[in-house]
């Protein structure tokens, strides 16, 4: 198995880690929070695990940072079984949500904590805590308290914290929901920088899909207790391998359709199949906004893809508009410049694009956001 | 990693391997020594605040022989003679309650409303006010009250005057029950909603704010109940007798007299029901509410 | 001053001409009462303090106080206080952490705070009958040769009052130690032990100590109880206090008990600013 050496800001050399978990399952009372869960993050990889509250996302994260036991299952890092150690002695950074900065210390001293337990020398502690703050960029606050700086200031602190003690996993457990959405977007670029730089196997937590597909190698998605798909994010995206996980990355719509031989007509359509072994029979297909152009009607004709326009959704460079066909609605992603033409009571004919499509059985029209 | 040592994590390195291989781990065996020690920690604690109150039951339901059961010590609460008889110490004490309560309600309660509502700086001064008898406490404030009783006493000579003093030793404990009570309520948003629909401020202040804090108002009213009838200092120097300077004085003359134990047990538990009563009272009027 | 000019912006809109006086007007009822029955005896006492039995001005009262009686009362206060005080913290805090860790709304938690507003009325005189019919000469758990003992005894009837005030006031503490910083300093390599060495502990101590001076300040109040322990004695301040008061024999000084209660106002004052600094302290943690 390859190890990619990498080096950190200050020029030491680091050997990247595996963390292989076989399956982990954990429950509380009678409710599964995780369910025989496999999951293997290569070494210098970032795997966001991304699902809805409930889905054991969080819950993998903390068994493998040793704050909760699993019943059952095994944690392997770097080789080595790690599933009976406590969590104080698995050598991991971790970084929480929010709150986690000890109050009474400075930036500094809550950098040089981990140091600090290491018995490392006060003058080695200090410099390599500048270190860390200056990857961070945050060495202009070293002497101040915890509320004295702002929420994203305070999560680069705690990056910086669990960085400093040169752990073998980096861990973030939705470091970023607490904090506004501008800062948000700059810190997730920020944490993937530095994740990149010092090369550390890394496990991140989110709910926000957005900030899934943008850092992450793999994405991991999850719905009650268990991995729905672990992919690249293109691949989650645009070929989903269950309906959840379609439903849950990006938008959707859902259309009736039946699937014939290969393909499934929808509306008129037909619409190759991600997955051709589909029987035939009555299906509901999930057509991406994107799939979907629209074009101005004048023909006052009636048709299975004409409808009225009801609103439109200004998205900066892109607007969503959502159509009502009759008997469902439809929302088509647009550039904004095409989508100002077509103000809300246009008539207007829709077209999908032949992209492969997911299809699930009218019967299991499940999932709720 | 860097040598980690934990020296004083004992119980966790005696736990050791047979800890870990219990089905949940080290934080499950964390969590059941944590268990322990609250278990230990509430028996020790709940027989030292229970053996007292027990003992206090065993005696006044003591006869005349050592071991033996009786009630008369009970009985002796309305018939024990004195002078003055026990039983109109206890009536005064109990409508000292009630009156104390009344006034301090109705002294507090609008005045804190008038002040979230319209006088918003003067919340300062009121609080300072309301937690002052914290730090000039009864055996105090009984000193310079003294010159003050002497010319009420000119008026009337009841020890019912005493509610005078008690409004403010029940102050900081009602204060707190109400302040938490009517912050909960956002006064100024309700307040603003009514006066738009054409309310006046009384009606603002009793049918809109006061029903919302119910259960602050029943808090504090418990508070000065149980204050009145613990009360000791202030009727005893100012030489009123209350139920409490009647025990004490019962206990001067016959050190072990049952009826002191019976008494003190019957005014627990008329606190106790009175807990009970208001709690209860509290949550129907919540239930009531749509 | 902010809070004006808030309450200001925040009052409906009503003619300016009207507003001011009329804001004054519910002030008066509760400032009229409290001027009377607190701040007028307070200023009595003060006033007192430096008056003699003619009349005029004088340091003697004050300059009384350090004599033996009054100054073995100070000692005894100042003793009994400290025991209490002390055993009171340590005990309370103990039984407040185990409180704490329970479940929030767990049956623990509710007994306790039911249990805490009932007993904590139960002080006072009838608080020394039961520990009299526990532990006194006719004791019913075992005659404890101790019991009229000072300040042992007496001081062991105080923390029934003392512990639960402690964990009144000591609990939102350790409520406010959030679960993240325990997380945190596991997941960064520490024990139990170095959490409560460099987290837990620094950061609850501002809150202990001041929760301690309060147990100070409350059992320098106390007098019912002792009172009612042994009236024969003055032991304590406040007992000398209230023997200034009964005493029917003419004392040298006739405002000797105003002197003594100043000398309590002063001590209780220290006490309280103490409390007051160590409480903003904390907080400033808790956001």
């Amino acid at each position: 198995m390859s190890s990619p050496m990498t080096s950190t800001a200050s020029g030491v050399t680091r050997t990247a880690v595996e963390v292989r978990m076989e399956g982990l399952s954990r429950r509380y009372g009678s409710v599964v929070a995780l369910d025989n869960l496999d999951l293997t993050v290569q070494p210098g990889e970032l795997i966001a695990l991304l699902g809805p509250s409930g889905c054991g996302k969080t819950t993998t994260l903390r068994l493998l940072a040793g704050l909760e036991d699993a019943d059952r299952g095994r944690i392997d890092v770097a080789g080595r079984d790690i599933t009976r150690l406590p969590a104080s002695k698995r050598d991991m950074g971790m970084v929480f949500q929010a709150y986690s900065l000890f109050p009474h210390m400075t930036v500094k001293e809550n950098v040089a904590f981990g140091l600090r337990l290491r018995k490392i020398s006060p003058a080695k502690r200090d410099q390599r805590a500048l270190e860390m703050l200056d990857l961070v960029e945050l060495v202009a606050q070293a002497g101040r308290y915890p509320h004295q700086i702002s929420g994203g200031q305070q999560q680069r602190v705690a990056l910086a914290r669990a960085l400093a003690i040169e752990p073998q996993v980096l861990l973030l457990d939705e470091p970023l929901s607490a904090l506004d959405a501008k800062v948000r977007a700059q810190l997730r670029d920020q944490i993937r920088r530095i994740q990149l730089e010092v090369g550390i196997t890394t496990l991140f937590v989110t709910h926000d899909q957005e900030e899934a597909l943008a850092i992450a190698d793999r994405v991991g998605v999850m719905q009650a207790g268990r991995l729905e798909q672990l992919a690249s994010p293109t691949e989650v995206y645009s070929r989903p391998a269950t309906p959840f996980v379609a439903e849950f990355v990006g938008l959707s719509n859902r259309l009736a359709g039946t699937v014939i031989g290969s393909v499934v007509t929808v509306r008129g359509h037909d619409l190759p199949l991600v997955d051709t072994s589909i029987p035939a029979g009555a299906v509901t297909a999930i057509v991406r906004p994107e799939a979907v152009t629209m074009a101005s009607d004048d023909s006052g004709e009636a048709g299975p893809m004409t409808g009225t326009v009801i609103a439109s959704t200004f998205l900066g460079a892109t607007s969503r508009v959502t159509v009502d066909l009759g008997d469902t609605t439809v929302m088509a992603q647009l550039p904004t410049s095409e989508a100002a033409t077509l103000s809300a009571g246009s008539r207007v004919t829709l077209t999908i694009r032949p992209d492969p499509v997911l299809v699930s059985a009218d019967s299991a029209v499940a999932s709720e956001e | 990693m860097a040598a980690l040592d934990q020296p004083l994590d004992i119980a966790a390195d005696l736990a050791g391997p047979a800890a870990a291989r219990r089905p949940g781990g080290l934080r499950a065996s964390r969590r059941r020594r944590l268990n322990l020690f609250r278990w230990v920690v509430f028996a020790i604690f709940g027989l030292f605040f229970l053996v007292p109150l027990l003992s206090m039951v065993r005696f006044s339901l003591e006869g005349t022989t050592p071991g033996s059961w009786s009630f008369s010590a009970w009985t002796q609460i309305v018939s024990y003679p004195g002078p003055p008889p026990l039983l109109s110490a206890i009536e005064i004490t109990l409508e000292l309650a009630g009156i104390t309560s009344v006034v301090m309600l109705l002294l507090v309660v609008p005045t804190m409303i008038w002040i979230k509502l319209r006088a918003q700086w003067f919340s300062r001064i009121m609080e300072f006010l309301c937690l002052l008898p914290l730090t000039i406490p009864a055996i105090v404030l009984v000193v310079g009250l003294a010159p003050i009783y002497n010319r009420i006493e000119r008026y009337n000579t009841s020890a019912l005057m005493l509610f005078f003093a008690y409004v403010i030793l029940a102050l900081p404990y009602a204060y707190r029950a109400l302040a938490a009570g009517l912050n909960a309520v956002d006064a100024t948003t309700l307040s603003e909603a009514a006066r738009s629909l054409g309310a006046r401020w009384i009606t603002v202040m009793f049918r809109i704010i006061v029903p919302n804090m119910w259960q602050a108002i029943l808090n504090a009213l418990l508070l000065t109940v149980a204050l009145v009838l613990g009360e000791f200092t202030v009727a005893y120097l100012l030489t009123f007798v209350n139920l409490q300077v009647n025990l004490f004085e019962i206990s001067r003359s016959t050190t072990n007299a049952g009826v002191l134990f019976s008494a003190s047990a019957a005014t627990l538990l008329f606190a106790f029901i009175l807990l009970l009563i208001l709690s209860y009272a509290g949550r129907r009027l919540r239930r009531g509410r749509p | 001053m902010a809070a004006a000019t808030a309450a200001e912006a925040g009052a409906p809109r009503v003619s300016a001409a009207r507003r001011p006086p009329l804001a004054w007007v519910g002030t008066v009822p509760f400032l009229a009462y409290t001027g009377v029955f607190l701040l007028l005896p307070t200023g009595i006492v003060i006033w007192n303090a430096f008056k003699a039995n003619t009349g005029s001005w004088t340091l003697a009262n004050i300059s009384a106080l350090n004599t033996g009686p009054v100054r073995s009362a100070f000692k005894g206060s100042l003793e009994l206080c400290v025991i209490s005080s002390l055993i009171g913290a340590i005990f309370g805090a103990i039984l407040a952490y185990a409180v704490a860790s329970g479940s929030p709304d767990g049956m623990i938690r509710r007994l306790y705070l039911a249990g805490s507003g009932v007993l904590a009325q139960f002080g006072g005189v009838t608080l020394a009958f039961a520990f009299l019919a526990a532990i006194g000469p006719a004791g019913f758990l075992i005659h404890a040769s101790w019991y009229s003992n000072f300040p042992l005894g007496i001081g062991l009837i105080y923390c029934y009052f003392q512990i639960p005030l402690m964990v009144l006031v000591f609990l939102p503490a350790i409520d406010g130690l959030r679960i993240q910083w325990r997380e945190a300093a596991e997941s960064l390599g520490g024990s139990t032990w170095h959490y409560w060495r460099y987290v837990g502990g620094p950061l609850l101590a501002p809150a202990f100590s001041g929760a301690t001076l309060l147990l100070f300040a409350n059992a320098l109040s106390a007098f019912a109880t002792i009172q009612a322990w042994e009236d024969q004695i003055n032991y304590v301040v406040p007992q000398s206090i209230g023997a200034s008061f009964i005493s029917e024999v003419g004392l040298a000084n006739a405002h000797q008990g105003d002197a003594l209660a100043l000398g309590m106002i002063v001590m209780v004052v220290i006490v309280m600013t103490g409390y007051v600094l160590l409480q903003r302290r904390a907080a400033r943690w808790q956001r």
